[in-house]
């Protein structure tokens, strides 16, 4: 049978990857879905302690608000960031992080 | 729900997950992390979080990932044309993910408490009616699904989103609305040979 350990590892290694994924690509739009990534990888840890700590054989549904609340704050910040993106390529016609280093020089 | 369909899902999700990193045209990076989203809906599923994971499947790989798609072809973005590798900054980024592994490894070895199994945690539904009643909550029909034995996870997630978290619920109301002005305002095109009384 699964573990709360073996949730909890599944989840640190979505994180991983995303958080990989932040560090290696340069590509905006990639870093943004990784970003989403590790996001995603925060809310199965949440939703697996809310399942292994039963409050009168419920769920503690604690968690999953917080949940929840991520998923929704994730969603605006999407809407945001994507805006912010766009409104960049307008002014620069890239989305390669190495070409956008105004503030460097 | 089986282990076996615990390994399958978590290796599609970790599997695909893996592939947004790897691939380089932003279509099947997008598509690939709308199929890694999948997976860790079923996973929620598979803790008893049906609410979460539906949420997660409508929103994320419905909604986001259409916008991801929509802004990617909107852009007109090239798969990327390889380029020289900063060779520090990349030995930099693996050193960190692995240092990263492996101290959630060694973590979670020494964790005591994960090392329950699910079936040890079971759901207790008619003690949970019986407390339900003994606090004096309201909502009955919630009661009554869970005498008959089954989980109304939709009914308690809403009577806990609208009775414990009323207020925060209408702080993210506001914190949409205001993404939602913001996203309008910064997406505009600024034509600078109009008059500004017409902007």
């Amino acid at each position: 049978m699964i573990t709360l350990n073996d949730y909890l590892l599944v989840s640190g290694l979505l994180f991983a990857i995303g958080l990989a994924g932040v560090v290696l690509r340069r590509n905006i739009i990639i870093i943004f879905m990784c970003l989403e990534m590790m996001l995603s990888a925060a809310n199965l840890s949440l939703v697996a302690f809310s399942r292994f700590n039963t409050v009168n054989g419920l769920p503690d549904y604690n968690g999953q608000m917080l949940v929840f609340f991520i998923i929704t704050v994730a969603a605006a910040e999407v809407a945001v960031g994507l805006a912010i993106i766009i409104a960049l390529f307008r002014a620069r016609r890239t989305v390669h992080v190495d070409d956008i280093d105004a503030m460097k020089h | 729900m089986p282990s076996v369909l615990f390994y399958i899902f978590a290796a599609v999700m970790l599997g695909f997950g893996l592939l947004v990193v790897v691939l380089r045209n932003p279509v099947s990076n997008a598509l690939a992390l709308a199929v890694s989203f999948l997976g860790l809906a079923a996973l929620f599923v598979s803790l008893n979080a049906f609410f979460i994971g539906i949420i997660q499947i409508l929103v994320y790989a419905g909604a986001v990932m259409v916008l991801f798609l929509f802004i990617v072809m909107l852009l007109d973005i090239k798969a990327e044309q390889r380029r020289k590798l900063n060779m520090p900054a990349v030995a930099g980024g693996v050193l960190l993910v692995v240092a990263f592994s492996i101290q959630l490894i060694s973590v979670l070895a020494n964790f005591e408490p994960g090392k329950r199994r699910i079936n040890e945690v079971p759901l207790d539904l008619p003690a949970a009616a019986a407390a339900r009643v003994a606090s004096g909550a309201p909502a009955a029909s919630i009661n009554a699904t869970l005498n008959a034995g089954s989980l109304p996870d939709v009914n308690l997630v809403g009577e806990t989103l609208f009775t414990k978290y009323n207020f925060h619920l209408q702080v993210i109301g506001v914190l949409l609305l205001v993404a939602t002005v913001g996203v309008i305002v910064i997406s505009r095109r600024e034509d600078k040979n109009a008059p500004a009384a017409e902007s």
